[in-house]
């Protein structure tokens, strides 16, 4: 379980995150909806343990996220992390020299489901691709929580199926998976909880179902009231 | 599948599954994708699966066997049983669509009964496609 108490992230005078407190538990999809500079990053980079929190914390198992956490939370983020110098094959080393649960058979398996070559040069990758192969590397770990920072940036209609049906295909009882984006449309129908996020502080958090049945609104829709 | 996203997702599934029942895409008896492969194929959450099928077995519809998996009930009445409910849903929304529009019930019959009469039927496509050309 992760837990995320009272957090607040500064930078300067801008306050990215304010005072957020939400609970992610296993088993469940989490959606991170709001505009650009929302927060949505800054809070998974704390979560990852990229960026230090100016007071409160994220909390794995009942502890700061640190050493321990990095081993059970796998992290995908918005820009390429790889060298130039890397053929797509060489991320799994990589990968496998970083992570005690990355799996590099699953991994192989994923690089021919994305239509990825294993051969072929990171520094010739469109920036699709790239973002396939960063998916591919964060979901071939067998983590507790799988945080990904928008995973359809940049990601054409053909391969945004491909890269969907992965992402439901590691959906398992005993992990979490927080998605961010900005594409509500794309990932309604595959989100079980929707944290609506502005200005650094969460709005609302919302069962998808549930907001459909009671309120007869789509993400989309509740989105816009929200933003408005 | 397209979704309406402010409906329930799991309703439009369970809907999904029986139109193939009543269609005779899938049979009494046959065995139903496992929770994960109907998320798949629907794109939808796993839980949201799950629940589709609880659904479908809390209308009788489906059963699950231990250790086996879900299928569709193995009950030969289980195809009309759809058509029926299938054919009444699609009705009850004609006769509120009507209804709103201002038909009264004599104006809907009528206007079903052109439209199932193979000839009156044809002449109307025919009209339908002069407009067309004409405009």
């Amino acid at each position: 379980m992760l837990e995320t108490k009272n957090l607040v992230k500064k930078f300067g005078s801008k306050t990215a995150v304010d005072d957020v407190s939400f609970t992610i538990e296993p088993g469940k999809t989490y959606l991170l909806l709001g505009p650009n500079g929302s927060g949505k990053t800054t809070w998974m980079k704390i979560a990852a343990t990229l960026t230090k929190p100016t007071s409160g914390n994220v909390y794995w198992d009942g502890e700061p996220v640190g050493i321990e956490s990095r081993k059970k939370i796998s992290y995908m983020p918005t820009e390429s992390y790889f060298y130039n110098w890397m053929r797509v094959a060489d991320v799994g080393t990589y990968y496998r020299d970083f992570f005690e649960d990355f799996d590099e058979g699953k991994f192989r398996e994923m690089l021919a489901r994305l239509d990825l070559a294993p051969d072929a040069r990171v520094r010739d990758l469109s920036s699709g691709m790239n973002a396939k192969l960063r998916l591919a590397a964060a979901l071939s770990r067998y983590a507790s929580v799988y945080l990904l920072d928008e995973p359809l940036n940049g990601i054409d209609l053909v391969a945004r199926d491909q890269v969907l049906d992965t992402v439901i295909a590691a959906m398992t009882p005993d992990a979490a998976i927080v998605l961010s984006s900005h594409l509500v449309e794309e990932v309604e129908s595959i989100a079980s909880t929707a944290v609506f996020i502005r200005d650094g502080k969460i709005l609302e958090t919302r069962d998808t179902e549930e907001l459909r049945d009671t309120d007869g609104q789509s993400l989309a829709d509740r989105y816009r009231l929200l933003m408005r | 599948m397209q979704f309406d996203a402010s409906l329930p997702i799991y309703q439009q599934v369970v809907t999904a599954i029986k139109k193939e029942i009543a269609s005779g895409t899938i049979h009494p008896g046959d065995k139903l994708p496992s929770c994960r492969d109907l998320a798949v194929s629907y794109r939808i959450n796993p839980n949201t699966a799950a629940r589709v099928y609880q659904v479908l077995e809390a209308q009788e519809v489906a059963e699950t066997r231990r250790g086996m998996g879900t299928y569709v009930r193995d009950d030969p009445q289980l195809k009309d049983t759809m058509l029926r409910e299938m054919a009444d849903g699609y009705t009850a929304q004609y006769v509120r669509e009507m209804t709103g529009l201002g038909f009264d019930r004599e104006e809907l019959l009528k206007i079903l009964a052109a439209w199932s009469d193979p000839e009156e039927k044809t002449k109307e496509d025919a009209g339908n496609r002069k407009e067309k050309t004409d405009a």
